[in-house]
């Protein structure tokens, strides 16, 4: 008898709080107004109409909004919207004015004047002049300013404010890649002057020129960016911008299906195989375009085994860069032909990959004095083996796996490699920069200029700098040379064209691929435009239906 | 009787599961059928056949086989740092308790101190200016896990010291060290027993954590951990890749929760009387 | 106490700088182009030419007034970082003591009142279970399964995107329905534990002569169990309260990152990816004064429940 009171009585005690969660539990997986609103699917053509937002899924949150400092491309990404650049990119990878309207260039290609735009608004309504792009200039050049991007603006002798809306910029020698430097976001004078930029409020609180203004920034969680109505070009018609960080990419490609997010980066296993569902068709649209850049497996030409470029052909014919293209990147990208991507105008068309031919690369190899001596399957020579260390940074899978693929193709010609995957500062300060290494896999991230004087030019082989690998061929240091001082596009072109080649036959790295970007949209999003520059260069154009807009505060 | 039966099948049943995981880690080459680290992009994310019983990953990689060689790491992991965790406590705790006064508060503050920090926490640290890689976790995951062990067994030694047995031998003239390791080491290890035990669960815990956050065993070295890294990549398509290595962690903790509860109980027959 | 702090802080420094390498190195290499005069100057800043007991009192003499240097990411105050991320962290983990409280007691007593019973056994079971089970593994599980197959409750973040439009009630809601995983993840392993602590303390209360005592009295077996015995069973329970602060802050780490909750936890996790050695001391020493405050409560409320402390004994 006590005995099932007492049963009751701590049934009952471990029923309430039972109860209490699972009806909170369940009213709280109850839908709230607002929460939920699957649009129709069905795509609408028409005139663009105003509202709505566009929330944008990241992996890390911005560091700084200066943009002078913003390195990272999460903090690029936001100062893009925020800020402009004198001059821009068109869809033909062709530069057009921004903030300026127009340029000359004159005194022998000494001096780039500047037109600006008379009708720009900062933020906060004061009026954009000539003065800003001067203290920008001088925030560049300033040694106690941490830019990255200073390079470029050394080779400036001063810059001279003409008017309001003029500038006058004068080189120290003529310098062609300096006009595109002024794609550099221009930052108001009259909120930043005196200023320290490391401390200052303005990182977290920007006022620039640009399509969309700042509104708030909830650290590791979401910036949040309102369209500029006085924006001078028209008012973009997606009213907010929300850039959300979300530290983990199957984390967001949840988000992205619960539309929690209506756009992030795919990674090609996700743009091949998680996205190929009825599900995500009915609401997204997918994007695919080349990106600006290339990875490649960089050769020590310090080293003996290196040293002959025909050795250097040789492993070119080994391995299959198709291979590493369908397994790293299941398809999404493109055998890399050199320095230049097809989509620069500095690519020349006629340097062909070489062919998968590992019959080829024995036969060179034999040539140049390698074979198996001593029948243990390895190619030697002078006794010694040919056996080498390819090095990369932990944290990338694609690099790694490539890595294994290489490893995997040379030890069907017989040449041994070793793999090692360092930590990524480890990997940069003990091994590349102090050149300690046989070959790395790494990658550069192009930009639209060229000019690639900083990456192969003899003389910038010091510790730190980005010829580690001492790449040194007097045509090449001329042309590179000859190629900064050109201003005549159809002149530069001949000489990129002629870099491209000889980079490409003296093979100091195995050029190996171009990924594609991957993008998923939501479909209510209308008037993308897939260009050779991406698709969010015409951001102010896109547009939502009235009836399919999902924000509507 | 049926409750005792009961109690020490669990025990027996966690103590059979971690003989079966020694034996599958030790002849992991012979069990798996393919290489853990062969890529073949043909057969990536094959669900589980005949073929590849628990299916292939994003690479295409066997995770029957990935899974096998897992278990290595995680036994390794667990008993090593565990090990160390051990060791230092066993030498921290006796010197305590055997000489008492001063010695006995700076170790026993300074183990006071380490069981401030969220031990997670401290192991992220230290990660972070080492580097990770297996050894390093193995050795982080030891020297933030002794302080359990060298309480109790100061507890132990400190009762145990003034037995008779102890001070006749003193008397004799054995050295300090002999009556630690010959008297009171022995006699008192037991319950530090139990909490290696589950130490060990909690250790290849912390390590698949580790690994899932990519801080501990590095790729293309499986892991549990990793693997289950990975699986979060293809949520949706992979099922398979996520479920089992979790419930391999599961039940290898499991085991040793349940051989540690059986041990204790063992020990401790007040409670279960 | 004070000993302590002081070794907190000691064992925070020296984690950070015993290392080999400047954590100003790790500043200057990812921007390649910044050279090395401004890494000496880098050096001057941080005070890392001085003899390192010097840095240490430098670091201690700053951390006083509560100001723990600048993040190297971001260049914001330390202080400033920690304190915007603190309080998503107390509240989850608040959340999820209090949900195992109330499920763990009951499951303890009721196992250890009926030892052996059907109910012991299952629930035995079930806690082993979630005890060993790793928490990010149940996260995703949950997140697959709510949030993406029945898509009723967020899958990431602690609010919605126009929270700040919404009533007071719809904003409570809305948090709330973002914590329903990340605290049910949270709840499931410390239930394993607490509860097992639970029966056990009951266990060994209900053996206690006193118990027995009141049962020959004749008094009510439910009299015996919640009046007399519950009270002493749920002593050492406090003390696990405090103890079990740690190791709540230390779960917040995968908690966070999986379901990308902005607080200390992933806070740590990312200045470990990005070397930020002034915020990862921090929060070492942050999070050790947490887990003492946490110890101290729970010491008062032990006093507060058990009069023999009272008395001084």
């Amino acid at each position: 008898m006590q005995n099932r009171k007492n049963r009751q009585k701590s049934k009952r005690i471990f029923l309430i709080p039972l109860f209490i969660t699972i009806a909170v539990f369940f009213s709280l997986t109850i839908s709230l107004p607002g929460q939920e609103n699957f649009p129709d699917p069905e795509g609408k053509t028409g005139t663009p109409t105003y509202g709505d937002a566009f929330v944008v899924g990241e992996i890390g949150d911005a560091r700084t909004l200066i943009p002078i400092l913003a390195s990272d491309s999460p903090s690029s990404y936001i100062v893009d919207l925020v800020f402009d650049g004198l001059i821009k990119y068109n869809t033909s990878v062709e530069l057009v004015g921004n903030l300026a309207e127009s340029w000359d260039i004159e005194e022998d290609s000494l001096v780039i004047v500047f037109h600006l735009r008379k009708n720009v608004k900062w933020h906060d309504g004061y009026p954009f002049r000539a003065k800003d792009v001067k203290f920008t200039y001088e925030c560049l050049i300033d040694p106690k300013v941490p830019t990255p991007y200073s390079g470029d603006f050394k080779m400036v002798k001063s810059v001279e404010v003409a008017d309001d809306y003029t500038v006058k910029i004068i080189y120290k020698e003529p310098f062609a890649p300096g006009l595109t430097s002024w794609g550099m976001p221009i930052m108001p004078k009259h909120l930043l002057e005196g200023e320290n930029l490391l401390t200052t409020e303005f990182a977290r609180n920007p006022i620039g020129t640009g399509r969309y203004k700042f509104k708030r920034w909830k650290t590791g969680e979401r910036i949040d960016l309102v369209s500029n109505h006085e924006y001078f070009e028209h008012r973009p018609y997606i009213d907010r911008y929300i850039y959300r960080v979300i530290p983990d990419s199957a984390t967001m490609f949840l988000e992205l299906e619960t539309l929690g997010i209506d756009s992030m980066g795919l990674t090609p296993l996700q743009f091949t195989r998680l996205t190929e569902t009825p599900f995500f068709k009915k609401r997204f649209q997918k994007f695919k375009y080349p990106s600006f850049g290339y990875t490649y497996m960089a050769y020590n030409l310090k080293d003996d085994k290196f040293k002959d470029k025909r050795v250097r052909q040789a492993l070119n014919y080994a391995v299959d860069k198709k291979e590493i293209i369908d397994g790293v990147l299941l398809g999404q990208g493109k055998v890399s032909h050199g320095q230049f991507v097809p989509e620069s105008w500095a690519f020349n068309k006629d340097v062909k990959p070489y062919p998968f031919d590992p019959k080829k690369a024995k036969k060179i190899l034999e040539e140049c004095g390698w074979r198996d001596r001593d029948n243990d399957g390895w190619l030697d020579k002078d006794g010694r083996r040919f056996e080498f260390t390819i090095l990369t940074n932990q944290g990338n899978d694609n690099r790694r796996m490539t890595a294994e693929i290489i490893q995997r193709r040379l030890k069907d010609i017989g040449i041994k490699v070793n793999i090692r995957i360092l930590e990524w500062s480890v990997f940069l300060n003990e091994f590349v920069n102090k050149k300690k290494f046989e070959a790395i896999i790494l990658g550069w991230g192009l930009g639209r200029e060229p000019d690639c004087y900083d990456i192969f030019h003899s003389s910038k082989t010091k510790e730190g700098e980005f010829n580690f690998i001492s790449y040194a061929n007097p045509r090449i240091d001329r042309l590179l040379i000859e190629g900064r001082r050109t201003f005549d596009l159809e002149k530069r072109k001949e000489i990129y064209n002629k870099i491209h080649e000889i980079l490409y036959d003296d093979q100091p790295y195995m050029f190996l691929y171009v990924p594609d970007s991957l993008v998923a949209v939501h479909n209510r999003f209308q008037g993308i435009k897939v260009s050779p520059i991406g698709i969010t260069y015409n951001f102010i154009d896109w547009w939502v239906p009235r009836d399919r807009q999902r924000y509507t505060y | 009787m049926m409750k005792q039966i009961f109690r020490n099948n669990q025990a027996v049943f966690g103590a059979g599961i971690i003989l079966l995981l020694i034996l599958v880690a030790v002849f992991a080459p012979k069990i798996a059928k393919y290489d853990p680290a062969f890529i073949n992009i043909q057969s990536a994310l094959l669900g589980p056949s005949l073929e590849h019983p628990l299916g292939t990953d994003s690479l295409g990689r066997d995770l029957f086989s990935r899974m096998i060689y897992a278990s290595r790491i995680a036994l390794l992991i667990g008993f090593i740092a565990m090990g160390l965790a051990l060791g230092v406590g066993v030498i921290f705790g006796s010197l305590a308790g055997y000489f008492g006064g001063k010695t006995d508060s700076i170790i026993m503050r300074f183990a006071d101190i380490m069981l401030c920090f969220p031990r997670f926490f401290l192991i992220l640290a230290v990660i972070a200016v080492v580097g990770p890689n297996i050894f390093n976790v193995m050795v982080i995951i030891g020297l933030t896990g002794w302080m359990g062990m060298a309480r109790l067994i100061r507890a132990e030694i400190l009762s145990l010291k003034t037995r008779d047995y102890v001070s006749a031998s003193r008397a004799l003239g054995a050295s300090h060290f002999f009556i630690i390791t010959k008297h009171l080491i022995p006699n008192g290890i037991g319950p530090v027993l139990v909490s290696f035990v589950f130490g060990v669960a909690g250790a290849i815990l912390t390590e698949a954590a580790l690994s899932f956050l990519g801080l501990g065993v590095q790729p293309p070295n499986p892991s549990w951990g990793n693997i289950l890294m990975e699986g979060k990549a293809v949520l949706g398509v992979g099922w398979w890749v996520i479920i089992f290595p979790g419930l391999a962690i599961l039940i290898t903790v499991l085991a040793f929760n349940l051989l540690g509860e059986g041990l204790r109980d063992a020990l401790n027959p007040r409670v279960e009387r | 106490m004070i000993p302590i702090l002081i070794g907190i802080t000691i064992i925070s420094f020296a984690v950070i700088h015993l290392a080999p390498g400047k954590p100003t190195d790790l500043m200057v290499q990812l921007k390649p182009n910044v050279d090395l005069e401004a890494r000496e100057k880098l050096n001057q800043i941080y005070g890392l030419d001085k003899p390192i007991y010097v840095q240490y009192f430098n670091w201690i003499k700053k951390l006083a007034r509560l100001d723990f240097g600048r993040s190297f990411i971001d260049n914001r105050p330390v202080m400033e970082k920690i304190s915007e991320r603190l309080p998503v962290t107390i509240l989850i983990n608040v959340l999820a003591m209090a949900i195992i409280f109330l499920f763990s007691i009951p499951i303890g007593v009721k196992s250890a009142v009926r030892r052996g019973s059907v109910f012991d056994k299952t629930t035995t079971i079930f806690v082993f279970m979630g005890f060993a089970a790793p928490s990010f593994w149940i996260g995703l599980l949950l997140m697959s399964f709510f949030g993406v197959r029945l898509g009723i409750l967020p899958v990431s973040g602690i609010a919605s995107l126009d929270f700040e439009n919404f009533t007071l009630i719809h904003k409570v809601l809305d948090v709330m329905r973002h914590l329903v995983l990340p605290v049910s993840v949270i709840s499931i392993g410390g239930l394993a534990g607490i509860s097992r602590y639970m029966r056990q303390s009951m266990l060994g209360v209900i053996s206690q002569d006193y118990v027995r005592t009141a049962r020959a009295k004749g008094l009510p077996e439910k009299t015996v169990i919640y009046k007399h015995a519950l009270g002493n069973a749920l002593l050492p329970i406090i003390t696990i309260l405090g103890l079990s602060v740690p190791s709540l802050i230390s779960g917040s780490v995968i908690i966070e990152t999986i379901f990308s909750i902005p607080g200390m936890g992933r806070l740590m996790f990312e200045s470990v990816f990005t070397r930020d050695y002034n915020v990862i001391m921090a929060g070492l020493v942050v999070s050790a004064f947490l887990t003492l405050f946490g110890n101290l409560i729970a010491d008062i409320a032990y006093a507060y429940a058990d009069p023999r402390i009272r008395y001084g004994k």
